[in-house]
């Protein structure tokens, strides 16, 4: 700890960097978790608009606009009175369930939360100055936006013969992301995704290190804040999972390219190994996407309840149970590919124990809500929204668990409700909570409380309307990833985009607020959430210094 | 302090959320139909065969559970909203354990776990463990975005294929309108099964070809077609009628267009049936066994 303070005392000879040099050269923390924060909502807002041209298509039976999208961006020349027959539409349909599925996971939910806030916070909350590795932590954000680059290429070159763009979905399973779809742009999104990973590693390293060494005197493990708590878990699922989905990608591009057979089963291969490998990833990594969520309610739940967390010890092992079993559940994705009944039986088994900590999470929340004195602030609508609408998710996970049951749910829209329920109405419901809670501390600005409460109302309902009839197209049978669906789901598809529209208006309330809250510079005092807010950032002025704690905290 | 309106909001949304839950674990039987959805369902489709049926049970027994959880969870907030807002409780509670509900909300939801879990594996086993066949059809997904089906029991080549082999293409607006079936929905060339036969499905893709899944959801059967591997599943219909699937993996551009048609049938029809395809063209049959069928009343449609 000696050894940080010297190095600190050093640090503040160099001049304060300005102009484009101060972000792109940026090894302070602060400046890069504003800038993932940035990334974010530049990604998310190009990903929500990719959902809602698919809501408007799915509006109404039948082809809408993908044919007419198909000619005017990639010149398909389809006949505009026969939209059945474009196949540049149908398969530019698939492009945009990919491209949506890979922009909110990979470069909007994950640099929010953990490269903005886990940047941002972290370091401010165990007392140090920054991260361990500063540029590294440069480099963490900077190979972002090529992989992004990477990713918005692939939608302009040839996939399958004759269309563009990579349309596998986020899961790209072969043989259809290799024999059918030979063409470069999968390639362009297996490169995206290697480098995002990478730069996921590399933060994943750098966390771990920081949070391990340069917490400040007195910063036990069990005194850390369980924001930080969320995060570690978090970048130890990363830094375990992504290297297999390094492995499994690096295959699939030989596959493509070099004439190796690892999922061709002609040649001795397997494609239901890569299903194996994707979702050895993908479970740990769903959990990645919301673990930091279960921090950040954690902390504005007890900031406006006036109260400590309740069951400190057991919210944060909970993380870290949920995130142990989270590694050997990953197989509850693949209950249709023919597994026999007894690996399937596990893997039921070992899906529903999650439910057990996630549980005690939900109900350490209301405790901890319990025999408080609530202030019903943005943020904590925000988290509450989350805390009912994350159980309900939570216990249609519950359901899909069970491998005979979804033996009809899988692959339908039921699925689809399941995972934006935690993801849409959970992850980001817990991103806008935790962009309302530090607003003020990391510009140094009070946002506008009507337009953050009306943000949330609008999205709130917006996004109810849309997720939750998709229970119902579910259970009646629509599969998902169709562009075009049978006469009788007519209903809940309208219904359904009608929450999108309305969902929509609800992110250019977010950005008016935004823009609001820079123009009227309503001055945020150190401390503006009162007695209930007993974590370091909040001790610190608002924005923080270029470099804080130059003398370290002492926790007692 | 104006607390009382948004919370009110919350309150209703809250409730008719939780409405709609209840409404769907109940309403299942009076909203769908047998082999297809019908407009605004909110359940599954009806049940043909005991794995079906199996599957309607869980998933009411499911729904019961997270409903009764969700208005618990939902009850609570509500609760903490009205009692613990700074106004009506300015002095917050210390409490920040209590080790007695600690153990409870950890011990009641595994209870709660293994009484889902033991029909749940019932079901699962009921699935999983093939019984023995009355007959065996072969499914392949191709990758033009069709389905072939092969009859191996109704007589073999001398190179051992099947005898009797088809494949079912979507059947087109114009046709589907005409005929008076639905788009997307109906083949050219339906499977047929006889009824209350154990029919036993071997589920592949072709070599060159693409994953793709075959599914019937009042079957309670969802397989992948995979190249390169055999998959087994298996449904007895114990009720005769129309019943329809849609590919569940997706496979490309023409994946909302390979659509699955099975048509259940009385034995005899089934009889009738095999020995015609067996000397003639699979639509000949087709329309042969739907003469049959509509002399009887029993197809209204196509």
């Amino acid at each position: 700890m000696s050894n940080a303070t010297a190095a600190h005392g050093h640090d503040d000879h160099h001049a304060l960097p300005t102009g484009w040099k101060r972000y792109v050269y940026s090894t302070n923390h602060k400046d890069i978790g504003t800038m993932y924060l940035w990334f974010a909502i530049f990604a998310g807002v190009l990903g929500g608009f990719l959902s809602v041209m698919m809501r408007i298509e799915l509006a109404q039976p039948g082809i809408q606009i993908f044919h007419g999208l198909a000619n005017m961006v990639y010149n398909a020349g389809c006949d505009m009175a026969k939209p059945e027959d474009c196949d540049a539409g149908k398969h530019m349909y698939n492009v945009f369930v990919t491209g949506h599925a890979l922009l909110m996971i990979f470069f909007m939910v994950m640099p929010a939360m953990i490269g903005g806030f886990g940047n941002w916070f972290v370091p401010l909350m165990i007392g140090a100055p920054d991260m361990a590795f500063p540029r590294m932590n440069n480099i963490s954000f900077w190979l972002l936006p090529p992989a992004l680059g990477l990713l918005i290429i692939s939608m302009f070159v040839e996939g399958p013969p004759g269309a563009s763009g990579a349309g596998g979905g986020w899961t790209i399973y072969p043989p259809l992301s290799t024999t059918g779809q030979p063409g470069p742009a999968m390639d362009f999104v297996i490169l995206a995704l290697h480098i995002a990973g990478a730069s996921s590693i590399l933060g994943a390293i750098n966390f771990i290190t920081t949070i391990f060494n340069m917490r400040a005197p007195g910063m036990t493990l069990h005194k850390m804040p369980l924001f930080v708590w969320s995060i570690l878990v978090t970048v130890f699922l990363l830094l375990l999972s992504l290297p297999v989905l390094a492995g499994a990608i690096t295959m699939l591009l030989t596959d493509r390219n070099f004439g190796t057979s690892f999922f061709v089963a002609a040649k001795g291969g397997d494609p239901i190994l890569f299903q194996h490998l994707f979702w050895f990833f993908g479970h740990p990594e769903v959990y990645i996407l919301i673990l930091p969520g279960f921090g950040i309610i954690s902390q504005i739940v007890s900031t406006f309840s006036k109260k400590p967390v309740f069951g400190y010890l057991g919210m944060a092992y909970a993380m870290v149970a949920i995130g142990v079993v989270g590694f050997v559940v990953w197989a509850h994705h693949m209950y249709t590919v023919g597994m026999d009944a007894d690996t399937q039986a596990y893997f039921l088994a070992a899906t529903m124990i999650i439910a057990v900590p996630t549980g005690v999470k939900i109900f350490s929340w209301i405790a901890t809500m319990w025999g408080g004195s609530i202030e019903f602030k943005t943020p904590m609508l925000w988290a509450m929204g989350f805390i009912f609408l994350f159980t309900v998710g939570g216990v249609t996970g519950v359901v899909l668990a069970n491998a005979g049951v979804d033996r009809s749910l899988h692959d339908t829209y039921y699925v689809v409700a399941h995972f934006h329920y935690v993801l849409s109405l959970g992850a980001v419901f817990a991103v806008f909570a935790a962009w309302y809670y530090w607003f003020p501390k990391m510009t140094g600005y009070m946002y506008n409380e009507f337009i953050g409460k009306l943000h949330f109302w609008v999205t709130f309902v917006g996004v109810n309307i849309l997720f939750f009839p998709q229970h119902f197209l579910g259970l009646a049978g629509m599969p998902r990833r169709y562009i075009d669906y049978p006469e009788v789901f007519a209903g809940w598809n309208q219904v359904s985009s009608y929450g999108s529209y309305m969902s929509a208006v609800g992110v250019v309330i977010f950005l008016y607020g935004v823009f609001s809250a820079y123009a009227k510079k309503v001055p945020a005092t150190d401390n503006p959430w009162g007695v209930g807010a007993t974590t370091l950032e909040w001790t610190l002025s608002s924005p923080p210094p270029f470099h804080q704690f130059s003398t370290l905290p002492i926790i007692k | 302090m104006n607390l009382k309106g948004p919370i009110m909001k919350i309150a209703n949304k809250l409730v008719g959320v939780v409405a709609l839950l209840l409404f769907t674990g109940t309403s299942t039987a009076a909203w769908a139909a047998l082999g297809h959805a019908e407009p605004w369902q909110m359940g599954l489709q009806d049940a043909a065969t005991p794995v079906a049926e199996g599957i309607h049970w869980l998933h009411t027994f499911l729904m019961y559970i997270i409903t009764a959880i969700s208005l618990f969870v939902m009850g609570l907030m509500l609760y903490i909203i009205v009692k613990f807002n700074a106004k009506a409780n300015p002095v917050p509670s210390k409490t920040t354990h209590n080790t007695m509900i600690e153990v409870l909300w950890t011990v009641i939801p595994i209870l709660i776990l293994v009484a889902i879990a033991i029909p749940s594996l019932r079901l699962l086993y009921l699935q999983r463990d093939i019984p023995v066949a009355d007959m065996t059809i072969k499914v392949i997904g191709n990758p033009s975005w069709n389905w072939t089906y092969e009859y191996p029991d109704l007589g073999l080549n001398e190179d051992k294929t099947a005898k009797v082999t088809f494949t079912s293409y979507l059947k087109s607006k114009e046709d589907a309108a005409k005929d008076g079936v639905p788009y997307l929905l109906a083949t050219d060339v339906p499977v047929i099964v006889p009824v209350n036969k154990t029919v036993k499905l071997i589920v592949t893709s072709d070599p060159e070809g693409i994953i793709h899944a075959w599914t019937i959801q009042s079957f309670g059967v969802k397989i992948d077609a995979i190249p390169g591997r055999l998959n087994e599943d298996w449904f007895k219909a114990t009720k005769e009628g129309t019943y329809y699937g849609q590919c569940s993996e997706l496979c490309g551009k023409q994946h909302a267009f390979m659509p699955i048609e099975v048509h259940v049938v009385s034995q005899p029809d089934f009889d009738a049936w095999s020995e015609k395809i067996k000397t003639a063209s699979a639509e000949e049959s087709r329309d042969f066994l739907f003469a049959m069928l509509k002399a009887k009343g029993q197809l209204a449609k196509n």
